[in-house]
């Protein structure tokens, strides 16, 4: 990407990244044995001197929890790719009237909070659907009156935005040859995009993308402050029904680093095997 | 509920009580200042991690990487939630044993800490890079010059990576505007819950919820003006990348 923007550094600086990952072989130093154990220990008083006999009651509904916010990470996760390819399209190429468009819309996305757009969503939106009979009787009401779609159209929406950017820099970025060099085999334009430009602006932006897809993990919980059920939630209802307070937040910290790592990791065995010569 | 044209009733935006415009500029000031504060204490934290990291002994180097991995590798609600408590926990427990006794954390202090905790993880990797990225020459001219390690960093290292350093540092300064709102979980009046406080007592919820919007727009366009200066003089000297 250097020969354009510099790389988008909003967010994926920060990710959590496979490379971030620990080898097998690198625990094997004296140091690390000692702080290994001190952390067994650690763990090991946690378990003991804490209070735990809630977990079984719960289980069930942790295991719900994780589906939910397992859900919600992908469906929004694809469905903002989906809106991020036009989105990043058309700033490279489109009209200026798109171009403005799309710019517009990233920058606002991107200038609010998440957690206040969702509330948007959800409080305003949510208010403004009852007072129209149309809305009342379509076949989408049964829909709208459940949190969950608000939840999913923000974060899809967050996500669209921050990776709008990403594929606008990776449009941008492939090099104009290989367009060049497809064209001049005669493909249409759209056979061009489909062949060459997308598949080639998505293998540059694919790390980008597997980090903002771990950022959007640590998204999913704002959805409950809209009364979704996830894993979150479900911690928040833990705390309230046994005036529990740190325990329940270590267990979702420890899910939520599972979680990271598990995504972590999947990606980086994806990346391995998509076949990279030189570029 | 109110007819749908209520939701542009203006006079509710107000400054005067009748109108909840000075709750919200109030709310807004508060989430600066929660904003400066946790940038600034995540900058010293950031400091210190990355320096850690990159010179520290091997322990002190995987103490500083398993903060900066548990901070990226869990929600920043979830991390807000546990300092919150644990923060004000440990430090009345403190007292306590010190025999000062049980103090009163103000919302803005906590509020601070907990957005300089999560800010210092991220401003930790933010500044090794930048450290990494300046030619290890220079350093080493300074060192055989005699300077002290405390010298090289000040007069050296911090003001050589600044450049490389700054596109990733004013993101951070966006993050932590943004992140503020997070606060509202906890119950701290910054502008995201004011807002909703508001909407919820006028039903106006479009209005104020756009409202609201426009001033962390307002704050992030601001903050971009102010960075694109700060980007243009730190590089300045640096051969322009067409």
């Amino acid at each position: 990407m250097s020969d354009t923007t510099p790389p988008d550094t909003t967010t994926h600086a920060m990710a959590f990244t496979p490379e971030d990952l620990p080898t097998a072989e690198s625990f094997f130093k004296p140091h690390r044995i000692v702080l290994l154990a001190i952390a067994a220990a650690l763990v090991f008083c946690i378990v003991w001197f804490m209070r735990w006999d809630w977990l079984p009651q719960y289980l069930p509904r942790l295991g719900y929890g994780i589906m939910v916010t397992l859900a919600m990470l992908f469906s929004t996760a694809i469905l903002g790719f989906l809106l991020a390819v036009p989105l990043g399209l058309v700033q490279v190429t489109g009209p200026w009237p798109l171009k403005a468009l799309a710019k517009g819309f990233c920058t606002v996305i991107r200038g609010t909070p998440l957690l206040l757009q969702l509330w948007l969503l959800y409080y305003g939106l949510g208010s403004l659907f009852p007072q129209f009979p149309a809305i009342r009787q379509s076949f989408l009401w049964p829909y709208l009156r459940e949190s969950w779609p608000y939840g999913v159209a923000a974060l899809t929406i967050s996500f669209a935005a921050y990776e709008g950017e990403v594929m606008r820099g990776a449009f941008a970025g492939v090099p104009a040859g290989e367009i060049e060099a497809a064209r001049a085999y005669g493909m249409s334009r759209w056979t061009l995009f489909r062949r060459i430009w997308l598949p080639r602006a998505i293998h540059r932006a694919l790390p980008t993308l597997n980090g903002e897809t771990v950022l959007q993990l640590k998204a999913t919980p704002l959805v409950a402050t809209i009364t979704v059920i996830d894993v979150y939630s479900v911690i928040s209802k833990v705390r309230q029904d046994t005036y529990i307070t740190y325990e329940p937040l270590l267990l979702l910290a420890l899910i939520y680093m599972c979680l990271t790592g598990i995504l972590v990791i999947a990606f980086r065995y994806l990346e391995n095997r998509i076949p990279t010569r030189g570029a | 509920m109110a007819d749908p044209v209520s939701f542009i009733n203006w006079s509710l935006l107000a400054l005067e009580p009748p109108g909840w415009g000075g709750v919200l500029l109030r709310g807004l000031l508060n989430s600066i200042q929660i904003a400066i504060g946790g940038y600034a204490f995540g900058l010293l934290l950031g400091i210190g991690g990355a320096c850690g990291k990159l010179y520290g002994g091997p322990i002190t180097r995987d103490l500083m990487e398993c903060y900066t991995t548990i901070v990226r590798a869990v929600p920043e609600l979830v991390l807000i939630l546990l300092l919150y408590y644990a923060g004000t926990d440990a430090l009345n427990y403190v007292l306590g044993l010190v025999g000062i006794g049980q103090v009163d954390i103000s919302g803005l202090v906590a509020g601070i800490f907990v957005i300089g905790v999560v800010q210092g993880a991220y401003t930790t990797e933010v500044l090794r890079g930048a450290i990494k990225a300046v030619p290890p020459g220079q350093i080493e001219a300074a060192r055989a010059y005699g300077m002290s390690p405390t010298k090289v960093m000040t007069r050296v290292t911090l003001p050589a990576m600044l450049p490389y350093a700054i596109p990733g540092l004013s993101n951070l300064w966006l993050i932590a505007t943004k992140d503020t709102a997070l606060l509202a979980v906890v119950g701290f009046s910054e502008l995201t819950l004011v807002t909703r406080q508001a909407a919820g007592s006028t039903k106006a919820y479009l209005l104020f919820f756009c409202a609201a919007g426009a001033l962390y727009l307002m704050l992030t366009l601001v903050s971009d003006f102010f960075i694109k200066i700060i980007e243009r003089r730190a590089r300045r000297g640096f051969v322009e990348q067409s």
